[in-house]
C-alpha cells in the first residue's frame, strides 16, 4: 500500500461496513469524490474507541447480520481503484485465527489494517500474519505515546501511521483539538511513512488545517452520521469533495514520500 | 498433585495464556504507570501498614469467619462462611477501592473513575472517593440503575456522579465500555479504578493483590478453629472476591470452586477472546461478538471472567460450575431461615452451589469454605418478588 503515490494530501473516509443494503454505494460515492482510500470499518459487539454515532451504526450493521466474511462476500463487487483498510477490533481476528482472518481480508482485496485495541505489546503476531498475507498492519499513536514508544510505533507501522488527533473516542467535535497538529509535527519528525490524523477530524476546516503538519486526515463520524441520517450516496459523496477542496486549497507542498509502503 | 498456582504473571500480566493488556494507545502509558506505581506501593511496607489501618479501623477488617451449626447438619458437611457482608459498604468492593484509592492519592489523582453492575463496587468507590477527597463518577447501565436503585441513591448521597450507559446490553459490559472510553478521554488527570480481576494488565494482578486480604485472613481463621477447608467456594462475575478467597488457599489442598450464574457461564460455554483489554474466557458467538449475559444478579450479569480464572480452569487447579436464577433464591431463602444470613444475589450463587452439591461432588464429612461476598438489602425488592411466601 503506498498512498503518497498520488503526491497530495491524503483524505481517507470511513464507512460502517454491512450498515445498510447498499452499503457498498457510500464508499464508491467517497471515492469517485477524492478519497485517497477508504477505511472499511468491520463492525464489532464492543467499540471501545468509538463514540455514540460509529458505536450506532455498528449496532445497525450487526444487527442486519454483518461478519467479517459478509464484508468479505459484499467487497466482491467493489469497483474503486483506490486501497481499502479494514479498521475493527482484535477480537475479529483473533476468533477466526489470525492467519485465516488475514487471508479473508487480502481475498476481500483490502490492503491494510487498523486494530486500535492491539498496542504494540501485544500486536507482533498480528504483524506477522498481516504481513505473510500482504497486509499492510497501521499502527497508532496517541498524544500520551512518548517520544520513545513513538519512535517504535513509527518504524513497526506498515502504510502509514495513525496519529490520533486527540484524547477522546471518535465524534464530531466543534474545534479542531491543539493536540492534532502536535501529533501530526511529532510523527513526521520520527519517520518517513504518511502521518495521518484521525479522531475529531470533523469539519473540511479542519483538515485544511491539518494539512500543513499532517500528511492527511481519516474522517469517521461525520461520514457516518450522514449514511445514518439520510443512507444518500450523495450526501457523502458532497462531504468527501468538501474534504477534498479544502484539502487541495490549503495544500502546502506534499512531504518526499518513504520508498515503499 | 498440586499445581502451583496464583503467583506473579509475566512482565506483560500474562497468567499462562490469558491476561495481557489489550488497550487503546491513548491509555497505554497509564496501564505502564499503574503498574510500576503499584509494584512501588505493594513494595513499600508504610503503604501496607496504611492500607491495612484503614480497613481495621474504616472498613471493620477482619471479617469473621461463622460457623453455620444447623445448614451443616443439614447438610452433612462442615459450613464456614467467610463474612465480607459485615464491611462498611456491604461487601467484599471495599477492599480492592481503598486500595486503589490510596495508589491514585499516591499518584496524585484527584479524579476517581469506576464501572459498577450491582451497583456495590460503585457504592465503595463513592464511598473511598469521599473518605480521601477525590472526584468520582460511576458508569452503571440503565438496567442495572433500574434494579439496583438503592445503590445508585447511596452513590449520588456520597457525592458521585452516576452516568447513565444505555449503550448495548445496558448492563456491566457496557459499563465497563463506556468508563473505558471516559478515561481515554480524560487519562491525564483520572484514575480509573477497575472493580474487578479484569481488565488490562496490572488490574487482575491488583485488584487480586487488594482482595486476598479475605483468603488470608480466613486461612488464619480457620486454622485458630482448627478447620481445614476441603471446598473454598465463591460466585464470580469478573472473580475478584473468588480471587480474594482462593489467593488464601491455593497451596493448600482445597478445591477451589467458582460458581458461575447460569446465564453469564464463561468458563464452561465461553472460548477464548479478548475484550475489556486482555485474553480470557468470553461468551462470544461464531463471529467473534461477545454475546450478553443473563442473570437475575446484576454482579454476575458479565460475558467474561479475569484472565487468571481461565488460567487456573486451563490448569484444573481451579473448577467453574453453574447454578441457576432459582437454585440462587431457593438459597437466599434457606440462608435466611436457617443462619439468619441474608446474602446478595451474588454471593447467594456460591451457596446454591453448596445446596444442591452436598453429599455430591462435595462429599459428607467435607469442611467448606463460603464467601458470603456481601449481604442482600440491595436486592430486597427482587428477593421479595420473586421468594415463595418471603413475608
Ligand atoms: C456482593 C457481590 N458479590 C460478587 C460480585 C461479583 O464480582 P466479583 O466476581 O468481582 O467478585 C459483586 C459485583 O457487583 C457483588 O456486589
Amino acid at each position: 500500500m503506498n498512498l503518497r503515490s498520488r503526491g497530495r494530501k491524503l483524505l481517507v473516509p470511513y464507512v460502517t461496513a454491512g450498515v445498510s443494503d447498499n452499503w457498498l454505494d457510500h464508499v464508491h460515492a467517497a471515492v469517485d469524490a477524492g478519497a485517497d482510500a477508504v477505511e472499511i470499518g468491520i463492525p464489532f459487539s464492543d467499540p471501545v474507541i468509538d463514540g455514540p454515532v460509529i458505536q450506532a451504526a455498528s449496532v445497525r450493521a450487526l444487527e442486519r447480520g454483518t461478519t467479517p466474511s459478509t464484508v468479505a462476500r459484499d467487497l466482491a463487487r467493489y469497483r474503486g481503484d483506490v486501497p481499502l483498510i479494514a479498521m475493527t477490533y482484535y477480537n475479529l481476528a483473533h476468533n477466526l485465527g489470525l492467519a485465516e482472518f488475514a487471508d479473508l481480508l487480502v481475498s476481500a482485496g483490502i490492503a491494510g489494517t487498523i486494530l486500535p485495541d492491539l498496542p504494540i505489546e501485544e500486536s507482533a503476531p498480528w504483524e506477522r500474519a498481516a504481513a505473510d498475507a500482504g497486509l499492510a498492519a497501521v499502527l497508532l499513536a496517541a498524544p500520551t505515546t512518548p517520544d520513545d514508544r513513538l519512535a517504535e510505533i513509527c518504524r513497526r507501522s506498515r502504510g502509514f501511521v495513525y496519529g490520533m488527533g486527540l484524547l477522546g473516542v471518535t465524534g464530531e467535535r466543534p474545534d479542531l483539538a491543539t493536540s492534532a497538529r502536535t501529533m501530526a509535527r511529532r510523527i513526521t519528525a520520527v519517520t518517513d511513512l504518511p502521518a495521518l490524523i484521525g479522531v475529531g477530524v470533523s469539519k473540511p476546516e479542519h483538515a485544511a488545517t491539518l494539512a500543513t503538519d499532517a500528511d492527511g486526515v481519516i474522517v469517521g463520524t461525520p461520514v457516518v452520521r450522514r449514511i445514518l441520517e439520510s443512507d444518500d450516496a450523495d450526501q457523502v459523496a458532497t462531504l468527501v469533495a468538501q474534504f477534498r477542496t479544502a484539502l487541495d486549497t490549503a495544500a502546502p507542498p506534499t512531504r518526499a514520500f518513504a520508498a515503499a509502503g | 498433585m498440586r499445581v502451583a498456582a496464583m503467583g506473579a504473571p509475566t512482565e506483560q500480566g500474562w497468567f499462562g495464556r490469558f491476561g495481557g493488556r489489550f488497550v487503546p494507545e491513548p491509555i497505554v502509558p497509564a496501564c505502564l504507570e499503574l503498574a510500576a506505581a503499584f509494584a512501588d506501593a505493594w513494595a513499600d511496607p508504610a503503604f501496607r501498614v496504611e492500607f491495612d489501618e484503614v480497613l481495621r479501623q474504616y472498613t471493620g477488617r477482619p471479617s469473621p469467619v461463622t460457623e453455620c451449626r444447623r445448614l451443616s447438619a443439614d447438610l452433612g458437611v462442615r459450613v464456614l462462611v467467610k463474612r465480607e457482608d459485615l464491611n462498611h459498604t456491604g461487601s467484599h468492593k471495599i477492599n480492592n477501592v481503598v486500595g486503589q484509592a490510596l495508589l491514585a492519592r499516591r499518584m496524585g489523582k484527584r479524579r476517581f473513575l469506576a464501572e459498577t453492575g450491582a451497583g456495590q463496587h460503585g457504592v465503595a468507590a463513592a464511598t473511598a472517593a469521599a473518605l480521601f477527597g477525590l472526584d468520582c463518577v460511576v458508569f452503571m447501565g440503565e438496567v442495572d440503575m433500574a434494579r439496583q436503585r438503592l445503590n445508585v441513591g447511596r452513590m449520588e448521597l456520597l457525592g458521585a456522579e452516576v452516568r447513565p450507559v444505555t449503550s448495548g446490553s445496558r448492563t456491566l459490559k457496557d459499563a465497563l465500555n463506556d468508563a473505558l472510553r471516559e478515561w481515554v478521554a480524560t487519562v491525564e488527570d483520572t484514575y480509573y479504578c477497575l472493580g474487578t480481576v479484569a481488565g488490562p494488565h496490572p488490574y487482575p494482578l491488583m485488584v487480586r493483590e487488594f482482595q486476598r486480604v479475605i483468603g488470608d485472613e480466613a486461612h488464619a481463621q480457620c486454622q485458630a478453629i482448627d478447620a481445614t477447608p476441603t471446598h473454598v467456594v465463591a460466585c464470580v462475575g469478573g472473580g475478584s472476591n473468588a480471587a480474594g478467597i482462593f489467593a488464601g488457599f491455593a497451596d493448600t489442598d482445597a478445591a477451589l470452586i467458582g460458581v458461575e450464574a447460569a446465564g453469564g457461564a464463561s468458563v464452561s460455554e465461553g472460548r477464548p477472546g479478548v475484550v475489556h483489554g486482555s485474553r480470557s474466557l468470553l461468551l462470544q458467538d461464531d463471529a467473534g461478538q461477545v454475546v450478553e449475559a443473563y442473570s437475575i444478579s446484576a454482579g454476575l450479569d458479565y460475558p467474561g471472567i479475569g484472565p487468571e480464572h481461565a488460567h487456573l480452569a486451563e490448569i484444573g487447579r481451579a473448577t467453574y460450575p453453574t447454578v441457576t436464577d432459582a437454585e440462587v433464591i431457593t438459597a437466599v431463602r434457606v440462608l435466611s431461615r436457617s443462619e439468619g444470613l441474608i446474602p446478595a444475589l451474588e454471593s447467594a450463587h456460591a451457596f446454591a452451589y453448596v445446596l444442591r452439591e452436598a453429599g455430591r461432588e462435595i462429599p459428607p464429612g467435607s469442611t467448606v469454605l463460603v464467601n458470603m461476598s456481601g449481604r442482600g438489602d440491595k436486592d430486597m425488592d427482587q428477593i421479595l418478588e420473586r421468594v415463595d411466601g418471603a413475608r
